[in-house]
């Protein structure tokens, strides 16, 4: 074989590898996503709504406790982590060219995406949950907002360094003071941008189970009390998929399925969003 | 400074002595020198990176927004030097307007993007807010092309409205001195012939200084034109006189094309 | 309309105004950075209180608590060894798969993808990202594991089992869960974020590079080899590093794939366990004690390990795609 046939042939495995992989990557993709519906579709009637998780050994039952407590838990989580975490973005794209403790913050907060959710969870045990008397609904958003924090707040600041300078420049040249450049001016020339963080950082926490196990607990009924102890989907997968139970693992299978869903049409609404920025 | 750099016989909106400004440690303007003069045009020419945009953003201070920058020097508008650090940056850029080389309008309502600069500094009712919106279009030569969208969004038009649209902000704040930084750059030859002749009705009432790489141009609105090479004021003196005889080897170089 | 003045604001309004706004301006400052302090705040909150938790545990066992490979709840004796040992084999392991597809997804997304596909097929890996870990753990358990001990285990036992030397690695019953299946899990879990930061560092390399490469008659794999990774180098390597970083710390998937057994793993097949796994199995029941404090020893250890891989990495990204400029 020539040296030029051989360099071809080389090429060619190469190339068919990267396919390969690319072909594993969206095979993994389709394979769960088509487990999740074969598994988990039949689960999801009347009932997975309409009731509630059923005790070891009884039949039937649905999901009904752990889909409000979930929604709730997200919902306070949401309305924490947008304020924070855009405020603090704003922060350090107005203020963070000067200051080491910008620089450290953004460094942080780089880590903190990917910092194991599960030892957020210690800490909301340590800290909240022993001193504060328990297990509650309130316990589960602080952790889940710790985690979304860092998404809204690192998407807030690349948004805003999109700007171009002209367009703050212009807003200063009319003697605007830098809140109402900032608030007015620049941040609403990236809502877009803004809203893709927080519909992102929303999707990342909804599957999230770990930090919720020693938080928001669970809870076997129906309440809508924040301040005790709150079913919410995750756990119960985890709960239920683990279980000797066959009506147990369908209902994790329809919550995982659910789950799936939503996190997956957020991601895409949250792109879809992004692409059609350019009026506001 | 050997550049004869003062007016007679006008009446001096700002007078600029011994400017120097730097980048860090990087020298972009070298003891300039000038007056701009009342409700006069003054341009600004000269090759890219002579130190022209530069010397028109220390006018409002512009530069503060950057950390390493910094001008010595005095610039004097009403007998106060506005390079102090106890001068307050915001009433400075409230009467010194200034409009840039891209359009660029606010993300807000056509409306909104006037209103918003009035209501920094001034509480009015709604029907007098009405009437400054609409005062402040016609002066930019707008009014009629959007009386009838006002609540559209001001990123709808085109870039030659967009760019009046933005000459009607910084007119709606009463400002004393209007800065004009390349304002036709990036426009087609129809919307900067609106905008020169804007620049002409509006002198009547504002001090207008304009960067301009366009000879032509500041030949045609200017009243007096000052050219700056590496960071120096080269010469300064009335347009007709300038482009044609001027007084400076350099500047006549530039003028007819035998550089920049 | 009524007459407007071209000039004159009243004086006096001015510059009450003027001094508002450098009050307002300077809350905002102070506003703004008191929401960005609570990032370090949870960081100090983190070590401080995993800390404090963990001191009992720490105090009683010593050293012996990393080294330790008894984890016994009723004698009160713990040792993180098998903890650690599962937490990091799993993860590198993971690694061995993750780091090759990653590399071929990114080079394919890159450079032989035609452009209409480029944008749904980025999505998809981008949205593999997105399946709840959870989704991960219940598909091993019921769908990957049982296929991998009736298909695979067995036909590699059959194969590479009987080899001496590595034969060791793939013996004892073929039951599915146990190290090898989380860290396949795991590697299907961070082979997105691998693959998309590798993307990313592969589009900073200047065209006009790849270029000239090609102009002197170099093939695709060529130029990839010899041009865009050495160029790349340090940025792929901070991506592998997030990739470790976020396979130490993963929970639930693994909870679900790995046994759960603290018995020191035997063979790749074996059952065994991993800190966060342990964590998750055992922490919600945990008498308050030595066995808790211990707990929070574990979880103080995940954390300043992936704190220190991913601080590495984000440097390598940092630089690895700030070369851009340059």
């Amino acid at each position: 074989m020539s040296l030029y046939t051989q360099r071809l042939w080389i090429n060619r495995i190469g190339i068919g590898l990267s396919m390969l992989a690319m072909a594993i990557g969206f095979a993994a993709l389709l394979w769960i996503l088509w487990t999740l519906f074969s598994k988990g579709f039949s689960a999801l009637d009347w009932d997975f709504f309409t009731k509630d998780t059923p005790a070891p050994g009884s039949l039937g039952g649905g999901l009904r406790n752990a889909i409000v407590g979930s929604g709730l838990i997200l919902f306070v989580t949401t309305f924490v982590s947008t304020p924070f975490g855009i405020l603090a973005g704003i922060y350090l794209a107005e203020f963070g060219d000067k200051s080491k403790f910008a620089a450290v913050t953004r460094f942080v907060t780089d880590i903190m995406l990917s910092a194991p959710s599960i030892v957020i969870g210690l800490f909301v045990y340590a800290l909240w949950v022993v001193s504060f008397g328990g297990f509650s609904g309130w316990a589960g958003s602080i952790a889940l907002s710790l985690i979304a924090i860092p998404v809204v707040l690192r998407t807030t600041e690349n948004m805003l360094r999109l700007v171009p300078p002209s367009l703050r420049e212009a807003a200063f040249a009319l003697g605007a003071p830098r809140w109402q450049v900032s608030l007015k001016v620049t941040l609403r020339s990236v809502k877009a941008g803004v809203v893709t963080g927080v519909l992102l950082a929303v999707a990342r926490v909804t599957g999230e189970t770990a930090p919720l196990l020693f938080t928001a607990l669970n809870n076997q009924f129906y309440s809508t009390d924040m301040s005790k102890p709150m079913g919410n989907l995750p756990v119960v997968i985890f709960q239920f998929g683990m279980s000797p139970y066959d009506n147990w693992v369908q209902l994790a299978w329809g919550g995982s399925l659910l789950i799936a869903l939503l996190v997956l049409a957020i991601n895409i609404g949250a792109r879809v969003i992004f692409r059609q920025k350019d009026n506001f | 400074m050997s550049e004869q750099s003062t007016l007679t016989g006008e009446e001096i909106a700002l007078q600029v002595r011994g400017l120097d400004f730097f980048y860090g440690d990087f020298k972009g303007l070298n003891g300039v020198s000038l007056d701009i003069a009342k409700n006069k045009v003054t341009a600004f020419i000269g090759p890219s990176g002579c130190g022209k945009s530069t010397l028109l953003r220390t006018f409002n201070r512009m530069y503060d927004l950057y950390p390493g920058h910094r001008a010595e020097g005095q610039i004097l508008f009403h007998g106060k030097n506005l390079l102090e650090k106890k001068q307050d940056v915001n009433m400075i850029r409230a009467k010194i307007g200034m409009v840039f080389q891209k359009p660029t309008p606010f993300p807000m309502t056509i409306y909104e993007n006037i209103a918003f600069g009035v209501r920094l500094y001034e509480k009015m009712p709604a029907s007098e807010m009405d009437d400054r919106v609409e005062w402040a279009l016609r002066k930019a030569a707008l009014w009629d092309e959007v009386k009838d969208k006002l609540q559209q969004s001001g990123l709808s038009l085109s870039g030659g409205q967009q760019q009046r649209l933005c000459i009607a902000r910084a007119v709606s704040v009463k400002p004393e001195v209007l800065l004009l930084d390349e304002p036709t750059s990036a426009l087609d030859p129809i919307s900067t012939a609106k905008i020169e002749e804007l620049v002409n009705e509006l002198k009547y009432e504002y001090t207008i200084v304009i960067v301009t790489h366009n000879m032509q141009q500041a030949a045609r609105i200017s009243d007096f034109t000052a050219f700056m090479y590496l960071g120096e004021l080269v010469e300064f003196g009335k347009t007709d006189e300038l482009f044609v005889k001027p007084r400076k080897a350099q500047t006549e170089d530039y003028i007819t094309g035998r550089f920049g | 309309m009524s007459e407007v003045s071209t000039h004159g604001l009243p004086q006096s309004n001015q510059t009450t105004r003027g001094k508002l706004f450098k009050l307002q301006d300077l809350a905002f400052h102070q506003i703004t950075m008191v929401f960005a302090m609570i990032v370090l705040a949870a960081l100090a909150g983190i070590i401080v209180s995993l800390g404090h938790q963990a001191a009992p545990a720490f105090k009683e066992f010593g050293w012996g608590f990393i080294w330790g490979d008894v984890w016994s709840i009723p004698d009160e004796k713990f040792g993180a060894r098998i903890a650690i040992y599962g937490t990091l084999i799993t993860s590198l392991i993971a690694l061995l798969f993750a780091v090759p597809i990653s590399f071929g997804i990114a080079l394919f997304l890159t450079e032989t993808c035609p452009t209409w596909l480029r944008r749904p097929l980025g999505t998809a890996i981008e949205l593999l990202a997105g399946v709840p870990s959870i989704v991960f753990g219940i598909w091993g358990l019921f769908i990957f594991a049982p296929l991998f001990s009736n298909h695979v285990q067995p036909i590699i036992q059959d194969t590479l089992g009987k080899l001496p030397l590595v034969g060791g690695f793939f013996a004892g019953p073929p039951i599915g869960i146990g190290i090898l299946t989380a860290s396949i899990v795991l590697a299907l879990m961070v082979i997105p974020f691998i693959a998309s930061v590798m993307r990313d560092v592969f589009e900073t390399v200047p065209p006009v590079l790849k270029e000239s490469a090609y102009g002197v008659g170099c093939t695709t794999w060529e130029v990839v080899w010899n041009i865009v990774l050495p160029y790349t180098r340090v940025g792929v390597i901070g991506g592998v590093m997030l990739g470790l970083g976020r396979a130490l710390g993963e929970t639930m998937a693994v909870t679900f794939v790995i046994g759960n057994s603290s018995r020191l793993p035997a063979s790749l097949f074996s059952p065994g366990t991993s800190i966060a796994s342990t964590l998750a199995n055992e922490f919600g029941e945990a008498e308050p004690g030595l066995h808790i404090s211990s707990l929070f020893a574990l979880g103080f250890l995940l954390f300043v390990i992936t704190f220190f891989v991913l601080a590495v990495s984000r440097w390598l990204i940092h630089r690895g795609t700030k070369k851009q400029g340059k």
